[in-house]
């Protein structure tokens, strides 16, 4: 059903469940808004979105307001402009003006709104001391100075993540968002998932910063630094320099990466394929164990490519942390080789190597700082840098992106599969492994078309696929008729739903796919802002067609896999594979590991 | 038993009690028996009958006598004095007029209780003791409803009766019946708002101290009319005799079957529990409460969805203020067509009031709606007590200042509306000429600074700058400017801010500005400047406010 309202003397007909800020983007009319969150509960308190509504005793915000039939909404009255201007005057005086310093200057919502309504003048002097910086953890900064109280942040922490580590704290005017019970979020229960730093509208939330780190390792002569991006990097790049949200930049990123300096450019995507050949046996080793000797063995199995779904099943759910796959996440099974296996073949010696990642992730940050992150012998990967801060580099550099010419990663920790592409999205993980896995028991290659599991394809929160394997190989003869059933979730919300369920022992899944960020890693909280789910499927959409586009679509078809597996590891699960791709994880209090600790 | 010639009543309320009103009752007792006249005398603790500055209180009927300032040792005299030599104790007779309850006669409304709707068993029965309250018709009501009434005349009558919310906003009690009871579904709730946070105001105390099972009647009622079985008193925690009563009359209630499944053998369930609050000013708004009753923190939700859909537990719930459950038993027993006659045409019943301030009997009355301001000071309150009058604020912190011109307004809804005011939560104070209106006003203001719940924007920033502001023009420092921002902040805040919290503070300060402009104007020191905001030195920056 449509409804038809008028907005600024426009007849305007939507949907019965928009609301008038819809509804007045329907009818070309900008509303500005603040704490209002795409496909996210708005707490509609910032009062900037005010409009005037016929026959209402007060303003409205817009963002939450539904339409209703004959509604007649001003958005432009005296009265609504001036309680907007007086609501973003009012954030102004409680927020400081080092904007030339801020890291947000330039991109920050608060600036946008001051200049779109021609404030020029704030009457209220700002009377707030100063707090420190919240930097205890390896991922995010807290700037509570800056924060205006959007409640963004605790929206997507609370509803998004189900996490709640962000909350408000004491009333009124000396109102704060707390992390936890504690002044830092290194002693909260925090995922590092940065969900956080990517909603925010001012500097009050971002990264940690790591490029100053990077910068000097490229300016060391003595060091070779290497360095790998995550798949979901090259869905999102291209927004840094305002391309549309689905271009894929895979060419030009390489390009630029050579440019900034980095002595091989290669992909996380080669140890994604590694991650699929590891799990996959790792999977069918544990069904073996179930079906044939009849051992006790966790299943339903869980992925572990996710930091923060590491974190969090540490946190909440320690009791399921055997279920977790062992094998690291493919950013550290790079970090591991490059310092080992890539060495060997480059004869360089490993203390000189300086692996970069760039993640669309925050938690990676946390993750390259775990102690279990050193089978090398050295700090697997040195340094994690978001996509918003490779942006920030590239334009430091004085690099004109859009004018570069495409690049191709260096071979062979560079080389990958279409497999590999897709573990940037929700589902993709999922459907890569059974790719393989399918190959590997029956000999024959997956019966779907393009080989794509489209129910686990999507935005949904949590999704479910079932495949039998019939007319088995010999070696799996024992899944003849066996037919796997997998979930995926994503957000750590739907991921407590399925943790849940498989708590209670009533989930009868094989193998568990979950990502801590909606959408999975082209959701993260280190890609570009702001992901919408627009956005999101925007960037699954190009990811996706990067594999298609690609001339090998299996993670077990990937000659640098056979390469290494010949040459390096020797087998699946193998003595050297143990020590370097895997690893297991233990129940935690609160995000304060021994290696933050130590810093 | 013999019934005794005489009772010595004692209030004993939460004021009362702090100051030893049941030492006060015991000695009573203690002496009457010891010189045994126990079997003629009879000692009662009872609710507060109104006043409420005359420390520890003993009336005695029939004598139509009230002591007043009473301690232990001085119980001794009076029993001595009034009780053996048969007169007054001239000492500690409490001076003035209040209308006092007489316990012998069998129907309140021919007392000098006559009127009074709510309050008419508070002084006079023994709160604890539910026999004295079915005595006075208590559960009546209930009966009658359960046994001759459907529903939806329940809710009918309610409606005609046309009485309307007594919390402070004054919306009509029957629609809001209505909204709840049109909602399917067996899970609803009926909330008794007894957060009571506005300063001045504590009449709901005083009712659910002196009459609790008035209030259960009329939840029992709400209850049955919307289709709910379960009832919740969201309290402040701060109410510890309230709670004490409420709890003692739940379980009385109980035992005798008139709270709990099948009630009077009609096959209505409905049974109530207590929530205690922690005093947050934001938790008497209706939806904040349902928050804090889930465990939550207190903040008040978008509406719609309006509680009579997704209250309490995301279920149909209907909340009423207290003092408004507590006028349905009589609404239900007499019928609407006699609620209707007491008060003015458009604002039928009473209205209790708090009355405060520079009167000379201040404390609680139940007054017919529609009375004036001066009725209600010369006549319910005494008078001046000193000085001469200057201002009213009618409603609590949240209500509008009135000036003299207002004297003569009826106290009614719509009669205060024409006039641009509102009625409020109920609490009168009265100022003389000693006030200052910027200090008043500043008061105010660092109240709502205090209460603000920060959630949204121009509530949580505006009133820290009203604060300030007012704080200025109080000292005589104010800025050129100041009075025309603050005046600002206040328009906007009633249009704009979330709940109505945020937006009551325009109530005090633009009829401030409507009465008192010339005073206010004073406090503007014409010589200075405003600062310019340093925000790059932040730490160095502070400012008075």
């Amino acid at each position: 059903m449509t409804i038809e309202l008028t907005i600024d003397r426009q007849p305007v007909s939507v949907p019965e469940d928009a609301t008038i800020l819809d509804a007045a983007k329907a009818a070309g009319i900008i509303i500005p808004t603040l704490c209002y969150m795409p496909d996210i509960a708005s707490p509609g308190s910032c009062r900037v979105c005010l409009v005037e509504i016929e026959g209402a005793r007060t303003l409205q915000p817009a963002c939450v307001t539904k339409v209703a039939p004959g509604m007649v909404v001003r958005t432009n009255s005296k009265q609504a402009r001036e309680a907007r201007r007086l609501s973003v005057e009012l954030l102004l005086a409680n927020h400081p003006w080092d904007c030339n310093a801020c890291v947000r200057n330039g991109q920050c919502e608060l600036q946008d709104l001051a200049q779109t309504m021609g404030i020029t003048d704030v009457r209220f002097p700002y009377a707030g001391e100063e707090v420190p910086l919240d930097t205890s953890t390896p991922a995010l900064v807290r700037d509570m100075n800056k924060c205006i109280l959007c409640r963004r942040c605790i929206g997507v922490c609370q509803d998004v993540q189900g996490v709640s580590t962000l909350a408000p704290r004491a009333r009124g005017f000396d109102t704060v968002v707390g992390a936890g019970v504690g002044d830092n979020l290194c002693e909260a229960v925090c995922v590092q998932c940065g969900q956080c730093s990517a909603i925010c509208p001012v500097g009050a939330i971002y990264e940690k910063d790591a490029i100053e780190d990077v910068w000097a390792a490229l300016d060391n002569p003595k060091k070779h630094v290497v360095v790998q991006t995550a798949p979901a990097i090259r869905a999102a790049l291209g927004e840094c320099f305002g391309l549309e949200p689905g271009t894929c930049v895979t060419g030009k990123m390489v390009t630029a990466l050579r440019r900034l300096g980095f002595d091989k450019v290669f992909d996380t995507n080669f140890t994604a394929d590694l991650t699929i050949i590891e799990e996959g046996h790792e999977l069918l080793t544990r069904l073996k164990k179930a079906l044939v000797d009849k051992e006790p063995v966790a299943l339903p199995m869980f992925t572990s490519c996710s930091p923060g779904w590491i974190n969090y099943m540490e946190f909440f759910f320690p009791d399921l942390i055997p279920n977790l796959s062992s094998c690291k996440s493919p950013q550290q099974m790079f970090g591991a080789l490059a310092k080992t296996y890539y060495a060997q073949k480059a004869g360089v010696d490993p203390a000189d190597i300086v692996v970069v990642s760039v993640m669309p992730c925050t938690a990676k940050k946390f993750e390259a700082e775990r102690p279990e992150m050193h089978g090398s012998g050295y700090q697997d990967v040195d340094y994690v840098l978001t996509t918003r801060e490779l942006g920030r580099m590239i334009q430091e550099a004085g690099i004109d992106f859009m004018a570069l010419p495409d690049g191709e990663q260096d071979t062979p920790m560079g080389m990958s599969t279409g497999a590999a592409d897709i573990f940037a999205n929700t589902g993709g993980v999922m459907e890569a492994a059974l790719r393989t896995v399918y190959e590997v028991v029956t000999g024959r290659e997956l019966p779907t078309e393009k080989l794509h599991v489209t129910p686990i394809h999507g935005l949904e929160g949590v999704k479910e696929a079932a495949l039998t394997f019939e007319n088995c190989v010999p070696d799996w003869k024992f899944l003849e008729g066996v037919t796997a059933k997998v979930a995926v979730a994503h957000g750590l919300a739907n991921a407590q739903r399925v943790c849940d369920k498989v708590a209670k022992g009533e989930a009868d899944y094989h193998f568990i796919e979950v990502m801590c960020c909606p959408g999975g890693c082209i959701g993260g909280g280190g890609q570009p802002r702001m992901t919408t789910n627009n956005v999101r499927n925007a960037r699954i959409k190009a990811i996706y067609a990067e594999d298609e586009g690609r001339p090998m679509r299996k993670s077990h078809t990937n000659p640098a896999i056979e390469e290494i597996y010949r040459d390096f590891l020797g087998e699946p699960l193998g003595e050297i594979s143990h020590r370097l791709l895997h690893t297991h994880y233990e129940k935690k209090e609160s995000s304060l590991t021994p290696a933050t600790q130590a810093k | 038993m013999a019934k005794p010639r005489t009772v010595v009543m004692v209030p004993v309320d939460a004021d009362t009690v702090a100051i030893g009103a049941r030492d006060v009752k015991n000695r009573f007792a203690e002496e009457i028996g010891r010189r045994g006249l126990a079997s003629e005398i009879s000692v009662l603790e009872v609710g507060s009958f109104g006043p409420v500055d005359a420390g520890v209180i003993a009336a005695v009927q029939p004598d139509g006598v009230v002591y007043g300032g009473l301690t232990p040792d001085r119980v001794d005299r009076i029993v001595e004095e009034h009780f053996v030599k048969g007169r007054a104790c001239r000492e500690w007779l409490l001076s003035g007029e209040h209308p006092l309850p007489d316990p012998r006669a069998t129907d309140s409304r021919h007392t000098q209780y006559a009127g009074r709707i709510v309050l008419d068993n508070c002084g006079r029965i023994n709160p604890e003791n539910i026999d004295e309250y079915i005595a006075n018709d208590g559960y009546f009501a209930l009966g009658k409803a359960l046994s001759d009434m459907t529903p939806a005349a329940v809710v009918e009558d309610v409606k005609k009766s046309g009485l309307r919310g007594r919390g402070g906003a004054g919306f009509p009690t029957g629609l809001k019946w209505g909204f709840c009871a049109s909602e399917t579904g067996p899970e609803k709730y009926v909330v008794c708002n007894a957060d009571e946070g506005e300063p001045g105001t504590f009449k709901d105390r005083l009712i659910m101290e002196g009459d609790p099972h008035k209030v259960l009647e009329g939840m029992a009622l709400c209850g049955y009319a919307i289709g709910a079985s379960k009832g919740y008193i969201y309290i402040r925690g701060e109410y510890k005799l309230s709670i004490e009563r409420l709890r003692q009359a739940i379980a009385a209630a109980r035992a005798y079957g008139l709270l709990g499944n099948n009630i009077l053998d009609s096959g209505f369930t409905f049974d109530i529990d207590i929530k205690i609050g922690a005093g947050a000013y934001v938790c008497g708004e209706e939806t904040a409460l349902i928050e804090s009753m889930e465990g939550k923190r207190g903040l008040p939700r978008l509406k719609p969805p309006f509680p009579a859909q997704q209250g309490f537990r995301n279920k149909p719930t209907n909340v009423n203020n207290v003092e408004t459950l507590a006028n349905i038993p009589a609404i239900v027993q007499r019928g609407a067509d006699w609620f209707r006659g007491v008060g003015a045409a458009n604002m039928p019943g009473t209205k209790v009031y708090t009355i405060l301030g520079h009167v000379r009997r201040p404390g609680l009355i139940e007054v017919p709606g529609g009375v004036t301001l001066r009725d209600i000071i010369d006549d319910y309150a005494g008078g001046m007590k000193h000085g001469n009058f200057k201002m009213a604020q009618l409603g609590g912190t949240a209500g509008d200042l009135l000036g003299e011109e207002m004297l003569d307004v009826p106290l009614n809804y719509d009669a205060l509306e024409k006039v641009g005011h509102v009625l409020g939560s109920g609490a009168i104070l009265i100022m003389n000429e000693t006030i200052g209106v910027c200090d008043f006003l500043h008061a105010c203001m660092r109240f709502f600074a205090h209460e603000s719940c920060g959630n949204c924007n121009p509530c949580r920033n505006g009133l820290r700058w009203l604060s300030a502001i007012t704080a200025r023009l109080k000292a005589g420092t104010g800025y050129p400017g100041d009075i025309e921002i603050m005046e600002e902040i206040a328009t906007v805040l009633k249009t704009a801010a979330f709940c109505p919290l945020g937006q009551s503070p325009a109530g005090p300060i633009t009829s401030a500005l409507r009465y008192f402009k010339p005073e206010i104007e004073k406090g503007i020191d014409h010589s200075s400047a405003r600062p310019k905001p340093d925000h790059t030195a932040r730490a160095l920056a502070t400012f008075a406010g």
